[in-house]
């Protein structure tokens, strides 16, 4: 009988009952009412007219998206997208040796290693951001340090005068997001095989070659996935950089923050945060696909 | 004759632990040489000594006559095949074998000529474009062994490279392997655990016991003549016994276990009354219902008897000793022997192997190797 045939494969395909869904729900819940309605709120709202003060006009327009390319706008972006990428790629250069470090060291070590590099996330991150300041500080701890080594006046010939400066943005960015670079390319670097790292060495490939040819694509899951967890919420970073700044600095996320606190424009705020997260979707969109370039070996 | 690996007096330790404990080895030029011993004996340490993965704690190891001691495996003529293989998972079969070509920076056109080669050489003509996880073990087994071998290393390091293969498909690789070996000349160092691998494909012997070389010979010789108690015990099943000498004539030497069993051997240099340890294989030990002519035969029981397919194993009870033989399912022997019942052992003279012991050193000239003087006897 034919048709018994064809239903015989199916009874092999495994279908989560309904306890499997049960399990899935609270997740599905979870991203709808947290993800998912947020983001559609805030596309209804682009499309609105904004009247001052927090008020709205529900007629569609398009204004909003046109105003983004504006010069002053683009500005910000770009250099939202400069700050992201810098320190992105700062985060990187210092992450990953320390990801290394870690993720090669003796299996009993590893926890408290890791432990350290938590712990930063134990306090606020407006009280960590503060104690940059107190380090930066003209008179502060690092200057003090300097003049009790006496660096100043003898390496330096005035005290450093870091805070307030890109300097400082960059110290605060790095520091802030270095965690989300370390622990995905750990994680990468403590699967890698060690047998391969020698099979290549074997093979005559000195320690520059064998990392590039070797164990960079071979950890660059982890990579790929630390550069999203620092470029994307590195692009909408606010506060941290005025505080760092004193104000002279202001990213894309700051744009946003004042659109959309007392008596901004809304609707223009909802497009700002949209043309952002278009942005996160083809930095997404990029880094997947060299992962999978890299993993297919081309 | 010209050494392709000298390794001389080498030791490495692990904190306290001594994993190879004062090493001399060399490895003659095309030579297929096993190390073999059992688990935790050290092979896998000495090996990697040798491809630079461990650095010596005391001693010097030469590379075609070159001092390689500390130079980093990069920069070593020698290519090892790992027991997990360590193929590139994200590279394809094709990349995988290249990869060593690639970093000598040999012209791509030679790289092409020389990986196609290769995987003719081990039989994988389209599967060039694989990644390892699409191959079997078998399959796998051979890539590692091309991208080793396309390198045209002086010397080729195994790490128990068959380990990980089923009992057939390793019996055919064995025999691949050794032939590849003898047709392509390159120094084979390969290490095993398994007594019948390191039979059927060395040259010779390196026996590994506690991170000394116990003895190192031909298979001939360090089958037929073990030197010491471990060596006979780990290379094919053997009788161990401790003798009294009763009398030795230069030619034949008289020793007995206890009172019941007497046993010649042909041996010289042994001083009676002084004791010492032989070993009888037990294929050597005949073993019948009737009484056989010649002057070694003695009675037994049988104990327990095991059907081994083509042959029995019996063991056999004399006074105290206790022997295990195994005899052929043939003629008259088709007939197992029964538990209990009284049969006729004979051992030949010839087929008793006296071992090194305390007394053999002291009468020994010193550095005379046994195996000539064996031959002399013959
Ligand atoms: N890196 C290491 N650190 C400490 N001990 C080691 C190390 N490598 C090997 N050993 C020890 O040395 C001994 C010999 O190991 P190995 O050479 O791998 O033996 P084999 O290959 O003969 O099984 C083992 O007891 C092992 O535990
Ligand atoms: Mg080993």
């Amino acid at each position: 009988m034919p048709q018994a045939v064809a239903i015989q494969p199916a009874l092999n395909v495994r279908r989560p009952g309904w306890r499997g869904w049960g399990l899935f729900a609270p997740m599905v819940a979870w991203l709808a009412l947290f993800v998912v309605a947020p983001t559609a709120i805030l596309l209804v709202y682009s499309f609105f007219t904004g009247e001052g003060i927090g008020e709205v006009d529900t007629h569609f327009t398009l204004e909003n998206y046109r105003r983004i390319f504006k010069p002053v706008y683009l500005d910000l972006f770009w250099r939202s997208i400069v700050y992201a990428g810098a320190t992105t790629i700062l985060c990187a250069m210092i992450g990953y040796p320390v990801a290394w470090y870690i993720g090669r060291a003796p299996a009993s070590r590893r926890g408290k290693l890791l432990m350290l590099v938590m712990i930063p996330f134990m306090t606020s991150f407006l009280i960590r951001t503060y104690a940059w300041f107190t380090i930066l500080h003209e008179h502060g701890l690092l200057n003090g340090f300097l003049e009790s080594a006496h660096l100043i006046p003898t390496v330096f010939s005035h005290p450093l005068n870091i805070l307030y400066t890109p300097t400082a943005v960059m110290i605060a960015l790095v520091y802030t997001y270095l965690p989300f670079m370390i622990l995905p390319i750990y994680t990468s670097v403590e699967k890698l095989d060690p047998s391969l790292i020698e099979a290549a060495a074997d093979l005559g490939a000195g320690p520059t070659r064998s990392f590039f040819r070797v164990i960079l694509p071979l950890t660059w899951p982890g990579a790929a996935a630390g550069i999203l967890m620092v470029f994307v919420p590195a692009i909408a970073m606010f506060a941290v950089t005025k505080i760092m700044s004193g104000g002279h600095i202001r990213l894309i996320g700051d744009e946003i923050q004042e659109q959309f606190e007392g008596g901004g424009d809304l609707p223009f705020g909802s497009a700002l945060g949209m043309a952002l997260l278009i942005l996160f979707l083809v930095t997404y969109w990029i880094s997947a696909g060299r992962s999978a370039k890299v993993l297919r070996g081309t | 004759m010209e050494h392709m690996v000298e390794v001389q007096s080498v030791r490495k330790q692990f904190g306290n632990f001594v994993a190879v404990d004062g090493v001399d080895l060399n490895v003659r030029a095309g030579e297929f040489l096993t190390l073999l011993g059992p688990s935790g004996c050290g092979k896998t340490t000495l090996l990697r000594m040798i491809s630079g993965f461990e650095t010596p704690t005391q001693g010097t190891i030469f590379l075609a006559g070159r001092d390689v001691t500390r130079l980093p495996p990069y920069r070593r003529d020698v290519n090892q095949v790992f027991q997990s293989y360590a193929l590139f998972p994200h590279l394809n079969v094709w990349k995988n074998i290249a990869f060593g070509l690639r970093m000598k920076r040999v012209p791509s056109a030679t790289i092409k000529q020389r990986v196609q080669q290769a995987i003719g050489l081990v039989s994988l003509v389209g599967f060039e474009h694989r990644k390892p996880s699409e191959l079997s073990g078998g399959q796998k087994q051979r890539v590692a062994l091309a991208r080793a071998l396309v390198c045209e290393p002086k010397v080729l390091l195994l790490d128990e490279p068959l380990a990980a293969l089923d009992a057939k498909l390793r019996r055919a690789m064995q025999v691949e392997l050794k032939r590849l070996q003898s047709r392509l000349g390159i120094t084979f160092i390969f290490v095993t655990h398994d007594q019948d691998e390191a039979l059927v494909m060395s040259d010779r012997i390196a026996v590994v016991n506690a991170g000394k070389i116990e003895q190192i010979g031909t298979v001939g010789e360090v089958y037929r003549q073990p030197k010491t108690r471990f060596v006979a015990d780990f290379l094919g099943a053997a009788n161990v016994l401790s003798v009294q000498v009763l009398s030795d004539n230069g030619m034949t030497a008289r020793l007995s276990c206890d009172d019941s069993l007497v046993i010649s051997a042909r041996s010289g240099q042994l001083e009676p009354g002084s004791t010492a340890t032989i070993c009888i294989r037990p294929e050597k030990i005949r073993v019948s219902r009737s009484r056989p002519s010649g002057d070694c035969a003695f009675e037994a029981i049988v104990g327990e008897c095991l059907f081994r397919g083509s042959s029995h194993q019996v063991q056999l009870t004399t006074g105290d000793e206790s022997l295990i033989a195994t005899i052929p399912c043939q003629g008259e022997n088709d007939r197992p022997f029964a538990p209990g019942e009284k049969v006729f052992c004979q051992i030949e003279s010839d087929d008793v192997i006296v071992l090194d012991s305390a007394n053999r050193h002291s009468i020994e000239a010193p550095g005379t190797p046994r195996s000539q003087e064996r031959q002399e006897v013959k």
